[in-house]
């Protein structure tokens, strides 16, 4: 992988990981009044599958798109300015951390409700198909969304249509609390979704390289047959459902589970990743410095920036 | 102008607009089957191929969300249900994602899409085949609700509803697919949120909605033959927006008013209409509001049932004589239920 794509990767990593790690600082603060519902453990995943999508390829997320919403855009003013409710935001506040959307940089949307953003992927890459524009579309949403029955409409449609849209299929193995051994009625979804027209792969790596390359054989093969394809990810939720806290004393899983996940934390596992592929330290350093002048500025620009005025309650309705 | 019928109105309609867009596409359970839900999308598939006319699995909440996809992506889908009540399970997308995104994108995404959806009556439709919910519809910010009653209602309001850039819902009644009228032959919108005056007069305001429309026609007729009088009837069209101007003018005018609805009462619309009147024209009103609409049960199949189950010219015309104190004119020997009667299976 060349140089450059190396530091995208892992500047993206960062910013997601630093991004969140400041959430947790300022959310105490009262000041963030959006229902936090945090990405990190998650970052390899957002970072690998938007990168190999490119600037036009487009992204559909859910509630927790922190990651994904970071890895697309980079843009932490436009984030910050969202999560703090203030009319400098593109949503002026409108949407807050369950909802954040930028289309012009292809990230698209996201939904709070699970799996409701599924057939929504699925129409804007048959648009896409239609006028031949070249753009991917992946649609991210975790293993409580195949409990929906949306989930298998919109798989069974875009396979009977033949429509090229990346299932990232981000495995947890906890919907809210409950663990997957207590919601399916079956071992592997990967086994139940290849007896349908579609591709599928499925990996366990926090390497956000891998997932790129993954990803990217993976739109390679979706243009070559125009089938759809499901990609089975897995992370693990570091912290819990919604908030900023862990959650381990609640009992329903161990921090056992979590500490041997730890040891393959994304953002480390490139870090060191780098370093072993010939990156000085003061490259990396270098990087993580500039993600954290950026953050820290967005963050002040956020808080010193106006609320919208009451007049935008009743705009843009229709 | 020529005549055209109810279903040869929307078929029009769909022409001209998928003519004229090509990034218009009609899709939906059995669009492109050989019934064409009732005929109104013949042709569609012979003429714009697959691309633009196709069946779908049956999946209604998936197929909503599919539109609203193409819609933010550059497409303009107009996705059909053969019956109303088919779409809730459809109410996730439609209340959760395409009712509000425009308003939380601030307006970056715009929704133009178009659901087209038919009421179905009689011939033992019962209770799973005869729902409007219209009121449901239009409570929800984002959305845009139209139910023509006219041939001309009917292309005109599909025109303006597939030039619009906002989530417009179509909802069409089954037993005027038959009735025919005079259709402009260009393409020309009916605005949304425009009514109709239907009959006009002067002793009572009948505000009427989608086939309840034909039969305050039909009880206007009969009262001015039996009881010399003239009431104005109504047809507002638009569930949402509304025209509070028409409706307020009128009764400004005649001072009392009678709400039929294509819907039970309780928390219908008729209800809002209400309150519109009293909110509105309180100190001219010579009585109360009155409101008919189905019974508060689920439709029953038997017909005899179901005779009593909606309301009809004759509930109009008691309801007009009552308010008047006009005592019941003999009705023996007039025709009703002409549109149930004309109707054959299986729907």
């Amino acid at each position: 992988m060349k140089k450059n794509l190396k530091t995208e990767l892992y500047r993206k990593l960062y910013l997601i990981r630093s991004s969140e790690e400041n959430v947790i600082r300022h959310y105490p603060q009262d000041q963030m009044k959006t229902p936090m519902h945090m990405s990190m453990g998650e970052e390899a995943i957002a970072a690998g599958v938007c990168s190999a999508l490119g600037n036009e390829g487009q992204v559909f997320g859910t509630y927790r798109s922190h990651a994904i919403y970071l890895a697309k855009t980079e843009d932490s003013d436009d984030f910050f300015a969202e999560i703090y409710g203030k009319a400098s935001a593109l949503l002026k506040g409108k949407g807050g951390s369950m909802h954040l959307s930028a289309p012009k940089h292809g990230f698209m949307l996201t939904s709070a409700i699970v799996a409701s953003n599924i057939p929504v992927a699925v129409g804007a890459a048959f648009a896409n198909k239609r006028q031949d524009n070249k753009k991917a579309v992946a649609v991210f949403f975790g293993d409580g969304a195949v409990d929906e029955g949306v989930f298998w409409e919109s798989l069974n449609s875009a396979c009977l249509m033949k429509i090229p849209v990346l299932f990232a299929y981000e495995d947890n193995g906890y919907a809210v609390h409950s663990p997957v051994s207590e919601r399916h009625g079956y071992s592997s979804i990967t086994e139940v979704v290849k007896k349908f027209n579609c591709l599928v792969e499925e990996s366990d790596t926090t390497d956000a390289e891998e997932i790129y390359n993954l990803t990217l054989d993976c739109l390679v093969r979706m243009k070559k047959t125009s089938q759809p394809c499901f990609l089975h990810l897995k992370y693990y939720r570091y912290l819990e459902h919604v908030g900023i806290f862990e959650d381990f004393k609640a009992g329903y899983r161990s921090k056992y589970e979590f500490e041997e996940w730890k040891k393959r934390d994304p953002v480390l596992t490139y870090r060191n990743k780098l370093l072993e592929s010939g990156f000085k330290e003061s490259e990396i350093i270098a990087i993580e410095k500039e993600i954290n002048v950026k953050i820290e500025r967005s963050i002040i620009k956020a808080q010193e920036a106006a609320f919208p005025d009451k007049a935008e309650l009743h705009t843009n309705l229709y | 102008m020529r005549t055209l019928t109810y279903r040869e109105a929307i078929n029009e309609a769909l022409v001209q607009e998928m003519e004229r867009n090509r990034n218009v596409f009609v899709y939906g359970i059995d669009v492109a089957d050989h019934k064409r839900i009732f005929g109104s999308t013949n042709n569609l598939l012979e003429k714009f191929g697959a691309e633009r006319c196709f069946s779908t699995p049956l999946s209604e909440d998936a197929m909503t969300g599919f539109g609203l996809g193409a819609a933010i992506n550059g497409l303009h889908p107009v996705h059909v249900h053969m019956r109303v009540d088919f779409m809730l399970l459809a109410m996730n997308q439609l209340v959760n994602m395409i009712s509000s995104l425009r308003y939380s994108t601030c307006g970056n995404l715009k929704v133009p899409m178009v659901i087209r959806a038919v009421i179905g009556k009689g011939w033992g439709q019962s209770f799973q085949h005869g729902k409007t919910m219209h009121s449901v519809f239009a409570h929800i910010p984002g959305l845009k609700v139209v139910m023509p009653s006219t041939p001309a209602e009917a292309k005109g309001c599909l025109i303006s509803a597939i030039r619009e850039d906002n989530p417009v819902i179509v909802i069409e009644h089954r037993l005027l697919y038959d009735v025919s009228g005079e259709v402009p032959v260009d393409p020309e919108p009916f605005p949304l949120g425009k009514g109709m005056v239907l009959k006009k007069g002067d002793a009572l305001t009948v505000i009427a909605v989608s086939i309840m429309a034909v039969e305050a026609v039909k009880a206007a007729e009969i009262l001015n033959r039996k009881h010399g009088i003239k009431i104005e009837v109504i047809d507002p069209v638009s569930a949402y927006p509304l025209d509070e101007d028409l409706i307020c003018s009128s009764v400004k005018k005649t001072r009392r008013c009678i709400i039929v609805d294509n819907d039970w009462v309780y928390c219908g619309f008729s209800a809002e209409i209400a309150a519109l009147i009293n909110e509105k024209c309180f100190g001219m009103l010579q009585s109360p509001v009155k409101r008919l609409g189905f019974a508060a049960v689920p439709c029953p199949c038997t017909r005899p049932l179901e005779d009593c189950y909606y309301p009809n010219a004759v509930d109009i015309i008691r309801a007009v004589e009552e308010k008047l104190d006009l005592g019941q004119s003999d009705l023996s020997g007039e025709e009703f239920y002409s549109y149930e009667n004309k109707f054959k299976g299986p729907f």
